[in-house]
């Protein structure tokens, strides 16, 4: 049974008063977000948001930056949100303006990014009519988002910002949208601060069940081979300090997701790597034969469980979370925590000391002698691609050495993405940023110009592919009329690179549609670039270079990282033959993880 | 084991509170067998009763996945021996001068009304739990069935405790 404690309820952003003052509804809403401590938003007018851009355009504290589609928008504010750990806003209009912004919204959903996304809606006396650019956003976007309101009435603007920025931001994360009639936004009302807020249904717990934390430090007192399975949960509690010295003081072997990469340092001796269809061996096989898991804000994704019924079978598993519906949702929790990890890691820690010397401390020796040497025998690392040309996977390796762990690192959804995750080497929580639950290609670009945004001061990468920057680079052209000098590493290896490599390696290397031609034909015999990329970046006012050469890679990313005053894109061109190892096919086993193709590690082996 | 599960959730009366419940169950493959909504005793808030075939597992997950929802304030399950559970029935029975007798007697054998009568034709309301219905519902078949509406379960605990009492009295967000 799931027990609540103490709840979560302070009111986001600075906390300043307001006495009542007249106000049109769309002054209410600029009042509001300023009230929210809110300094940028990402967002394109229209029809039913236009009354609201007109205050707007006189606000001092809000930065609107105009992108180029809703899409953008969705993103960045995802972008922004991910590296400042604030709630990043976005504005779109009515129907498309909306409905643009829909793959953005269940894109944080699914990654728990605290976001709020404001739409204009038809004036409310022709809701429902199928009026110009009227869409149910609301009902579209219920499924993909943790709550949605409609307001139609102007004298709810203020709670309702307020009840959306304290979902958006407390509990487990997420996405919020707010659908604003336009009559609504005209109308008059009194505007006041702070607004008194409901949410009656809405209680997230933060503080862990005592007695479960000590059940918890039980079970790793008694633990020969435990491992700490960590995920994107400990960037959002801000708990990465906390867990660093839980790690150390239990001396157990640490598994950190695809959403946790930079939450424990990869430089740490107890890192044993990335888990998954993409882990390292060490990081699976650590997993695979643990007896005990430690989960901290992970979710037992099937990208990270493989085939479910084999997952850790021999584990018992210990589950902190912030949201009580993970618990047992894939895996069974024999100790269940619901919590904030901020509060529950410092609690075990006293606990399992406690434990330690009450009971004894476990010997880990033999768990880590064997974890040991499949950290030595199975390194990340790639073979020389036979056509000659370039290693990606080297690419983004200097890319990341030349650029170090106080860049920020931006991925699309691919090879290239699960490249950027194995060969950056990631020391800090907010390094990091992916789609990794919807796997939305087109991410990156929008989102490293969010990313950007939050961290002006920053060197910020979007590590891209050749598919993925064909689907939302328009925002080049917002990043180079702002000022937003993000850098772009394209990955072109001229196909759907993933897809591709499943089609080589499940589909009898039968290529259907997966070709580009963005460096090369089909054949790969005639050099073609749609579009030429360096000429895209060109004509949208960035600097564009390209790198076809192995010995150029470092004086290409030299002067890349020279250029500050511009966004800069490189087309790096890759060989169309490397394949992303390790690999666990999809359902099958993580016991029967390939290091390369056809190859299993051998786990048995003894020194 | 898979049984019948009787949910009744406080949800707050807003619009498009019903959806919300409603897309939670087809968005995450939960099966609906009934849903019954409508006011409570408390201004504002609504009172949605959900039968569902569940196992434990799945009712719990069915709970916790309601409980995210921002505008649902409370869920219970109401065990078939601890609380009353009723359906409403209205069905119009093919019945003419030489059936009338037959299906009459079976209406006042089951506790039921006979609410608007034609030449040929009587419309009978029933209320009560799920198998009595079904029961009352099987003896006039053979009649001949024109129409039937049924409603979902209503659930209601047994004793005085009441759903609604402790969960208005939560400290306010500041």
């Amino acid at each position: 049974m799931l027990t609540t404690t103490t709840a979560d309820r302070r009111l986001y952003g600075p906390g300043r008063s307001v006495a009542p003052e007249t106000v049109t509804g769309s002054q209410a809403i600029i009042r509001s977000l300023e009230e929210l401590g809110v300094t940028d938003v990402f967002g394109i007018p229209g029809g039913t948001i236009l009354p609201t851009y007109d205050p707007l355009m006189d606000s001092q504290q809000l930065n609107h930056i105009l992108v180029r589609h809703e899409q953008g928008a969705g993103h960045a504010a995802e972008g922004y949100a991910m590296v400042t750990g604030k709630v990043g806003v976005c504005f779109a209009t009515s129907g498309p303006g909306a409905t643009n912004l829909v793959t953005a919204l269940a894109d944080a959903h699914m990654d728990s990014v605290p976001m709020v996304a404001i739409t204009g809606q038809v004036n409310a006396s022709v809701i429902g009519t199928d009026a110009f650019q009227e869409a149910d956003i609301v009902g579209i976007a219920t499924p993909i988002t943790k709550h949605t309101f409609l307001v139609t009435d102007p004298d709810e603007i203020p709670r309702v910002m307020a009840e959306a920025f304290h979902i958006a931001s407390s509990g487990r994360p997420g996405p919020v949208l707010v659908d604003i009639t336009k009559s609504a936004q005209t109308a008059q009302t009194a505007f006041s601060w702070p607004p008194k807020i409901g949410l009656t249904g809405y209680k997230p717990v933060t503080r862990g069940h005592a007695k479960q934390v000590r059940e918890a430090a039980k079970l790793i007192a008694a633990a020969s081979k435990p491992v700490f399975y960590v995920g994107g949960g400990l960037i959002k509690a801000e708990a990465a300090e906390e867990f660093t010295a839980l790690a150390e003081a239990v001396g157990a072997p640490v598994v950190n997701t695809l959403m946790a990469r930079g939450a424990f340092p990869d430089s740490h001796r107890l890192n044993v790597g990335m888990p998954g269809m993409h882990g390292s061996v060490s990081a699976v096989a650590a997993l695979q034969q643990a007896d005990l898991l430690i989960t901290l804000g992970a979710r037992f994704d099937d990208r990270v469980t493989g085939q479910l019924d084999s997952f850790a079978p021999e584990a018992k598993v210990i589950h902190a979370d912030i949201d009580p519906a993970e618990i047992s949702k894939n895996r069974y929790a024999d100790v269940p925590i619901v919590g904030s990890l901020k509060e529950i890691i410092p609690e075990l820690k006293t606990a399992v000391e406690e434990a330690f010397t009450k009971l004894q401390r476990p010997d880990l020796g033999s768990w880590w002698q064997r974890l040991s040497r499949l950290v030595e025998t199975y390194p990340l690392g790639w073979t020389a691609p036979e056509d000659g040309a370039i290693a990606p996977q080297k690419v983004i390796q200097k890319i990341g050495q030349a650029s170090g762990p106080e860049a920020v690192y931006v991925a699309g959804v691919g090879q290239h993405q699960m490249w950027a995750a194995q060969f950056v080497g990631y020391e800090r929580p907010r390094q990091w940023l992916n789609s990794g639950g919807l796997g939305t290609m087109g991410y990156s670009v929008p989102a490293a110009m969010g990313a950007a945004v939050g961290n002006p001061d920053r060197t910020v990468w979007a590590i891209d592919g050749d598919g993925c920057f064909q689907m939302t680079n328009q925002e080049l052209a917002t990043c180079a009329i702002n000022n937003i000098p993000i850098k772009v590493a394209v990955i072109n290896n001229s196909s759907l690179g993933m897809v591709r490599q499943w089609q080589t390696l499940f589909y009898e290397s039968r290529y259907s549609n997966t070709d580009l031609n963005t460096a090369l034909n089909p054949s790969g015999e005639e050099i073609v670039r749609i579009p030429d990329f360096v000429k895209l970046a060109e004509a949208y006012g960035c600097v564009g270079l390209r790198c076809e050469r192995d010995e150029d890679i470092d004086a290409v990313i030299a002067q890349a990282l020279e250029i500050n005053d511009r966004p800069v894109v490189i087309d790096f061109v890759v060989s169309r033959d490397s394949m992303v190892w390790p690999m666990v096919p999809a359902g099958v086993s993580n016991s029967d993880i390939q290091v390369a193709r056809n190859l299993t590690p051998d786990f048995d082996e003894e020194d | 084991m898979q049984k019948r599960r009787t949910l009744s959730v406080l949800v707050e009366d807003v619009p498009g509170v019903l959806a919300k419940v409603a897309g939670l169950f087809a968005r995450r493959a939960f099966n609906i067998h009934s849903l019954a909504v409508g006011p409570s005793e408390v201004h504002g808030l609504s009172r949605i009763t959900v039968v569902v075939y569940a196992d434990a597992e799945l009712l719990e997950q069915i709970t916790k996945q309601l409980n995210k929802l921002i505008n649902v304030i409370k869920i219970i399950e109401l065990e078939p021996g601890s609380s009353v559970q009723r359906e409403h029935l209205l069905i119009k029975v093919r019945a003419d001068a030489s059936a009338r007798l037959q299906v009459t007697q079976a209406v006042e054998l089951f506790r039921a009304k006979i609410v608007d009568v034609s030449t040929d034709s009587l419309t009978v309301e029933a209320t009560g739990a799920a198998d009595k219905l079904d029961a009352l519902l099987s003896v006039l078949e053979p009649f001949g069935v024109r129409e039937i509406v049924r409603s979902g379960t209503l659930a209601i605990s047994r004793g005085a405790k009441s759903m609604s009492e402790k969960v208005l009295a939560e400290k306010p967000i500041k």
